[in-house]
């Protein structure tokens, strides 16, 4: 008896929202970023599901192209909080305000 | 409760704990730990869902590549000190709040989406090609040629980008310029 799909959608649903909640409570900006890939990561559990679900892989497919995206994001963003790192000392995205009107 | 259902709910548990654990702990380098064990997990549920080729692209690719950027920063950056929350006063409850209505939202979504049971395997495309690897490779060469290659431009994009981000200012000196 294979498990429901519904239940692979709920797991991805719960992870999106742990990692929105992720992002929204904290200030160290790796731990936002790691957020991030954690709702990155939450899609694709859903795009393999239904792939498996509708028995096409055009979902497994996409996958592809969504870890492609987040190998790259997490380049210039690490890149990103190095040079703030360097630059303000801190890895709090509150301490990054010089931008502020 | 069968096996397959025993699986996934182990492996169920085992991605939402170590998420939860990831957003609660104060240290990052925590924090990337646990995040490595919810991408395995997540790995072993692809391979239940018949993606094995997935399942070893999440483990080498996430698991391995991007979380050991991802230490290798933190490392970089030394210990963090004491707990950061956010301090903006309403944002901790509206951002629950928030959070508890997504849920809602999706899980309600999901539940009149009326799947029909899964049966058997994945079969028609799998068969034709000769096994799953190859019928992904036949999808992705042909169908999303293109997308493929625009894939190669990102990574690109990444490359510079990180390249230029990460260079140190220029010296100004005249001796050597």
């Amino acid at each position: 008896m294979p498990v429901p799909v519904e239940q692979y959608l709920l797991l991805g649903a719960v992870l999106f929202v742990i990692g929105m909640l992720g992002v929204l409570l904290r200030r160290n900006a790796i731990v936002i970023f790691m957020s991030i890939e954690l709702m990155l990561n939450a899609v694709n559990l859903t795009f393999v599901a239904l792939a498996r679900h509708l028995d096409s892989l055009d979902g497994q497919v996409f996958v592809f192209f969504v870890m492609t995206v987040a190998a790259a994001e997490v380049a210039i963003g690490l890149a990103l909080i190095v040079a703030i790192f360097r630059s303000l000392g801190t890895s709090d995205v509150d301490d990054a305000h010089m931008l502020r009107g | 409760m069968s096996g397959a259902e025993l699986f996934f709910y182990v492996l169920a548990v085992l991605a939402i704990t170590s998420a939860l654990a990831m957003i609660f702990t104060p240290r990052p380098v925590y924090a990337v730990l646990f995040m490595v064990v919810n991408f395995v997990a997540v790995a072993l549920l692809y391979l239940q869902l018949e993606a094995p080729f997935l399942a070893a692209v999440q483990v080498l690719v996430y698991a391995g590549a991007i979380m050991v950027l991802f230490l290798f920063v933190v490392m970089l950056m030394g210990p963090a000190p004491a707990p950061l929350w956010e301090h903006i006063p309403a944002q901790r409850p509206l951002a629950l709040l928030f959070a508890v209505g997504l849920l809602g939202a999706l899980a309600t979504a999901i539940r009149k989406g009326a799947f029909t049971p899964l049966t058997g395997t994945m079969s028609s495309a799998i068969a034709t090609a000769g096994g799953q690897s190859q019928a992904l490779a036949e999808h992705l060469y042909n169908r999303y040629l293109l997308p493929f290659e625009l894939t190669s431009l990102i990574l690109l994009v990444g490359i510079v980008g990180a390249v230029v981000l990460a260079r140190l200012p220029r010296q100004k000196n005249p001796t050597t310029d």
